[in-house]
């Protein structure tokens, strides 16, 4: 087309919407036909609102859409700083606030929406501020730097961040709502209320139904204090307004376009104004009278503009999921569809657990063939399974039988096996279907994993929530299509660890040697040997050093010590329950003392000496057997710590000796070894002092006895401990975990933790049947199992120091023993050592005589 | 025998049934560091004891196995010491990381005489590192 034919359109605003229409633009081929000029106000061009508080941490950069200020397409010119003032409809001109006029053939306005500051008496103090831009942040940052207290008007979604906000800036913080409860559109009373109850934890101040009468200010014409009607003055320094927002309809309303008559750009579906060639998007337009104050209901009205601009088949507008998912002060907050129950004839299920702060509301509609549908429901404290339900919603599927399986506290986001239709919409920030995704992965679409979904579809990329069932759908799919998933230990066995297991155990075997000849091939590797090791440790426990026995263990296990960076060995006595006397905690301060090393507790409630060189281990191990300490197991994938609270014997809370039965399950499972680590916790009340549930085994005293969680662990991904069986006497305790332990260590695939081993073999529930209903009838064998390993317990390092043979391996160098490597080095920092590397290898040098023959 | 003795320019490092099948010790040598490893079917290798990904001197104390590797020939099984530290393999005849052939570690002659381990000079290095 040539160029005096190319049309001019002006985009006003260069916010989240405005944005999303220019990226749209130029990605369907509006600008072949159409220069296209952005006009911001804002100094910086578009970022990520939604995202605006992580602005402390992150910085303005990090939520920069554009941060180098232009776009790739050479016919799109984006001019920051640029305010509009005026526009002229007849003429098709906007003017600038310098004065500057630009003619436009097409005009899309997205301006955005104003926080609403209410006509308080006070509000154009110093120190009030509204929470919108990085500039108000900005500010609001300075004005904390040695404030008292401050107020947030508005207990809604925004004005909750903005208390967030004000909280981690330290400062002591008001939220001020004047409806009885807070967020009081997205959730009902009970929810409120829970969220309330969340809030006040952290130390917050929630004042529900008070009206704030003035803002009381100081001779520097600054905030001093708030009043409410009928109390008295409340003396801050800061003041939020965050008490709703108003679209930016003020130049279209001058120029004679309609507005709303809540305001807002009144538009069709198409989002075309009053006036042909001026189109709205974003919070400020008002598509059939309503405005919506969300990010995706802006996406879809941007992306509805550029279709109907390029004149193809024009896509509608026709209203918006409101739904919306939130970590507000670290309380989990979503609310979806029919949220409140409004249809007809709608039943809610309600899940609410005052002590967790949990509140779970679903609203259900009964349909013809007497099956439940989902119409919408409220979360507050957990909401892992927003991503699950809100797909659900107008999907039009029954749910399944117990509906309120649903919102049971039952286990992680996505678990929930549910097959939604193809037309289900699962991310509801970038409107993506499970078609969507299924095409995307598809030979076609090429996708092989849910983070390339996540690019090409956009579905995850906006505030996440999604992910887990976006995930989901790819495995799935996947899985399905046959895409082999090879499950091989490694190259040398063709079978899971679970299977390697069973073979081992049926054949009674206990050399490597006759499993790799009958079963595998090659001479295996790092991979199978520290599994074989374990497994014959599991069965056999024979001290891990025997014979053949030693040439298979993994790094740590090899020396019976964990290996640092600077190939010395770190050294941890057990401590069970973390009970200590003083005499042991003497010898381990001595022994540290002598051999020079570095001293810390650890996250296990024991004490870590590090820094070791690999001859002294046995030299240091001495004086710890001596003194009745025993090997930690600090190094081996076997049972760690049973972490303990004081519990009954001091605390004035505690219902049982949770310190007496930590050691007790410490004594009894120590030296277990397992496909993974294994981490038990014994809290002496419902306070949980002890963590127990982030431990593979956690167990927490009642009234009547003791309840057991189990699969929980911290980590990278943690998860909590679930509940697996309550008020246990202590042999039905001892009973359950002995079953359960030996049936993870059969089954567990290697390196699997007890949460991914839950889910892999059919969840909590299956664990309950085979556990506690011993549906199997494997019960007897697993504690006759766990019996056997008890009775066979020794200490490995006493063993280790009276027996030659093994200590022959701790030596620096096999033909100079006396000589320690000049490779270990160390530095110095705080009064202790550190371990050091070099950048090659350190050499003693030829002349230099080597430790002559001893 | 636990004694460095020069026999030209090899040095004695100890009794082959010194060293269990399938693993490794740590020699003395010229001053330096050096793993000799024991294969299953009784063949002796010698690396630089030092790990060049995790800086430390701790190769011999790794997993000693077999890895297949497919060349122009056909399939070859290749020994192997996985580092304890962070888990590369290293080519037991070579000392060139079987991940990434651009590191190397430096390999010495070695032999058996008598049931005696002598690990003899350094050979020319197997690629740019180390
Ligand atoms: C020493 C210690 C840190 C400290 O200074 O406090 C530590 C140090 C190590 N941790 Fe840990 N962890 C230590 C407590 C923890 C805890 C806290 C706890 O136990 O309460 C956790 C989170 C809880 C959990 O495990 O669920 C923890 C999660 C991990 C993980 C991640 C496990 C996961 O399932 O995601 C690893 C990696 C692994 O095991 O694969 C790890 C691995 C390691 C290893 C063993 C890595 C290694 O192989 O070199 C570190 C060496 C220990 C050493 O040299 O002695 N460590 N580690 C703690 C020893 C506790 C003890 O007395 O035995
Ligand atoms: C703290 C906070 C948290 C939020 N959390 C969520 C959330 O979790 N989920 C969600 O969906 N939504 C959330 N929102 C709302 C979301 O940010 C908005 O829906 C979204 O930004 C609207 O995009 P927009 O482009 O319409 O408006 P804006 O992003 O406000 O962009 C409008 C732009 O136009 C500019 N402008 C206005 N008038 C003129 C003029 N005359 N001349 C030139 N430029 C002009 C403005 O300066 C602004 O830069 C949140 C908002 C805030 C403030
Ligand atoms: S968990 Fe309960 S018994 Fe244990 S220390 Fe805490 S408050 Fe006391
Ligand atoms: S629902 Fe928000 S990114 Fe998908």
């Amino acid at each position: 087309m040539a160029p005096h034919l190319r049309k001019q359109l002006v985009v006003v605003g260069h916010g989240m919407v405005g944005h999303r229409f220019v990226q749209a633009a130029i990605e369907r081929g509006l600008t072949e036909t159409h220069d296209i000029v952005v006009l911001g106000e804002e100094p910086r061009p578009a970022y990520d609102r939604v995202a605006l508080t992580s602005f402390f941490e992150v910085g303005a950069e990090a939520l920069s859409y554009l941060p180098g200020g232009v776009y790739d397409d050479p016919r799109v010119t984006l001019r920051i700083d640029t305010e509009v003032v005026a526009m002229d409809a007849t003429e098709q001109t906007v003017t600038l606030a310098d004065g500057e006029t630009l003619r436009y053939d097409e005009l899309v306005l997205a301006t955005g929406a104003a926080p609403f500051v209410p006509p308080v008496p006070g509000k154009d103090l110093g120190n009030v501020f509204v929470y919108r831009t990085i500039e108000d942040l900005e500010a609001i940052r300075e004005a904390s730097k040695g404030a008292r207290a401050g107020a947030v008007i508005g207990g809604g979604l925004l004005g909750l961040e903005a208390a967030n906000a004000l909280h981690q800036l330290g400062v002591q913080t008001h939220v001020v709502e004047m409806a009885p409860r807070l967020m009081a559109v997205q959730v009902d009373d009970a929810g409120g209320a829970t969220l309330k109850r969340h809030i006040e934890e952290l130390g917050l101040t929630v004042h529900t139904g008070v009206m704030t009468e003035l803002i009381d200010g100081d001779a520097d014409g600054k905030v001093s204090g708030i009043k409410f009607k009928d109390e008295d003055t409340l003396p801050l320094d800061i003041v939020i307004f965050s008490a709703g927002i108003r679209p930016r309809d003020a130049i279209a309303r001058a120029a004679g376009i309609e507005t709303a008559e809540r305001g807002g750009v009144l538009v069709d579906e198409q989002c075309r104004s009053s006036d042909e060639h001026v189109w709205a998007i974003g919070e400020c337009a008002a598509p059939g009278g309503r405005m919506y104050g969300l990010v995706a209901p802006g996406y879809t009205m941007a992306e509805v503009v550029v279709d109907t601009l390029l004149g193809g088949e024009a896509g509608a507008f026709t209203g918006a999921d409101m739904s919306t998912k939130l970590k507000l002060l670290g309380v989990d907050v979503a609310s979806f569809g029919d949220a409140f129950g409004t249809t007809d004839d709608c039943l809610e299920l309600v899940f609410a657990d005052a002590v967790a702060g949990i509140y779970k509301k679903l609203v259900v509609l009964e349909n013809a063939t007497g099956g439940f549908e989902l119409l919408g429901g409220i979360l507050v404290g957990d909401a892992s399974a927003y991503g699950v339900l809100r797909p659900l919603v107008g999907s039009g599927m029954a749910l399944p039988d117990n509906p309120e399986e649903l919102i049971l506290p039952a286990g992680r986001g996505g678990g929930i096996e549910i097959g939604l239709p193809d037309e289900a919409q699962v991310c509801s920030c970038n409107n993506v279907t499970k078609g969507e995704i299924l095409a995307a992965v598809s030979e076609d679409g090429g996708c092989d994993s849910p983070a390339c979904v996540t690019k090409c579809t956009q579905a995850g990329a906006t505030c996440g929530s999604c992910k887990t069932v976006v995930k989901k759908i790819v495995e799935d799919h996947f899985a399905a299509t046959g895409k082999v998933v090879d499950r091989s230990l490694c190259e040398h066995f063709a079978m899971t660890r679970q299977e390697l297991f069973e073979v081992v155990a049926v054949h009674g075997y206990n050399r490597f040697d006759d499993i790799i000849e009958g079963h595998g091939k090659g001479r295996g590797c790092d991979i199978c040997k520290p599994a074989v090791a374990s497994i014959l440790a599991s069965l056999l426990n024979h001290h891990v050093l025997d014979d053949s026995l030693a040439t298979l263990q993994d790094t740590n296990d090899a020396y019976l010590a964990n290996l640092q960076k600077n190939g010395t060995y770190s050294v941890v006595p057990r401590i069970p329950g973390g009970e200590i006397t003083p005499d042991k905690l003497i010898v381990i301060g001595e022994v540290a003392r002598d051999y020079g090393l570095y001293t810390k507790i650890t996250g296990g409630q024991r004490i870590d000496l590090f820094g070791a060189r690999m001859e002294d281990l046995p030299a240091i191990w001495k004086r710890l057997v001596d003194a009745g300490m025993e090997s930690g197991h600090a190094y081996g994938k076997s049972l760690r710590t049973v972490k303990s609270c004081v519990g009954s014997t001091w605390c004035r809370y505690g219902v049982q000796d949770s310190v007496g039965m930590a050691i007790e399950l410490e004594l009894r499972y120590r030296g277990l070894r397992s496909p993974h680590k294994i981490k038990g916790g014994v809290s002496g009340c419902a306070r949980e002092c002890a963590e127990a549930r982030s431990k593979d085994f956690g167990i927490i005293a009642t009234e009547k006895g003791w309840n057991l969680y189990v699969c929980g662990n911290g980590g990278a991904i943690p998860a909590h401990a679930q509940l697996l069986a309550g008020d246990l006497s202590r042999e039905d305790l001892i009973k359950y975990l002995d079953r359960f332990l030996m049936y993870y260590i059969r089954t567990a695939d290697r390196l699997q933790r007890t949460s991914y081993w839950m889910e892999a073999i059919g969840g909590l529930d299956r664990i309950r049947e085979v556990v506690v209903d011993d549906s199997l009838g494997l019960g007897t064998e697993l504690e006759a199992a766990m019996d056997s390993h008890v009775d066979s317990y020794f200490d490995e390092w006493k063993a280790t120091i009276e027996d030659p043979e093994k200590l022959a391996r701790f030596v620096s160098f096999v033909n100079a023993p006396g000589t320690p490597d000049p490779n270990i080095t160390f530095r110095e920092e705080r009064g202790q050592i550190q371990a050091a590397n070099n950048e090659g290898p350190v050499s003693l040098g030829a002349t230099i005589p080597v430790g002559g023959p001893r | 025998m636990t004694t460095e003795a020069q026999t030209g320019t090899e040095t004695v490092v100890c009794r082959l049934d010194q060293i269990r099948p399938e693993s490794g010790v740590t020699a003395l040598v010229d001053g330096s560091a050096v793993a000799v490893f024991r294969t299953y079917d009784d063949e002796v290798f010698a690396l630089s004891n030092f790990d060049p990904f995790g800086k430390a001197s701790v190769l011999s104390r790794g997993i000693v196995g077999t890895r297949t590797v497919v060349a122009e020939a056909g399939e070859e099984q290749v020994p192997f010491v996985a580092s304890p530290l962070l888990k590369q393999p290293f080519d037991l005849r070579t000392g060139v990381c079987l991940d990434d052939p651009t590191v190397a570690v430096p390999s010495y002659d070695v032999r058996v005489v008598d049931g005696v381990v002598l690990v003899g000079a350094a050979r020319p290095p197997q690629c740019e590192t180390l």
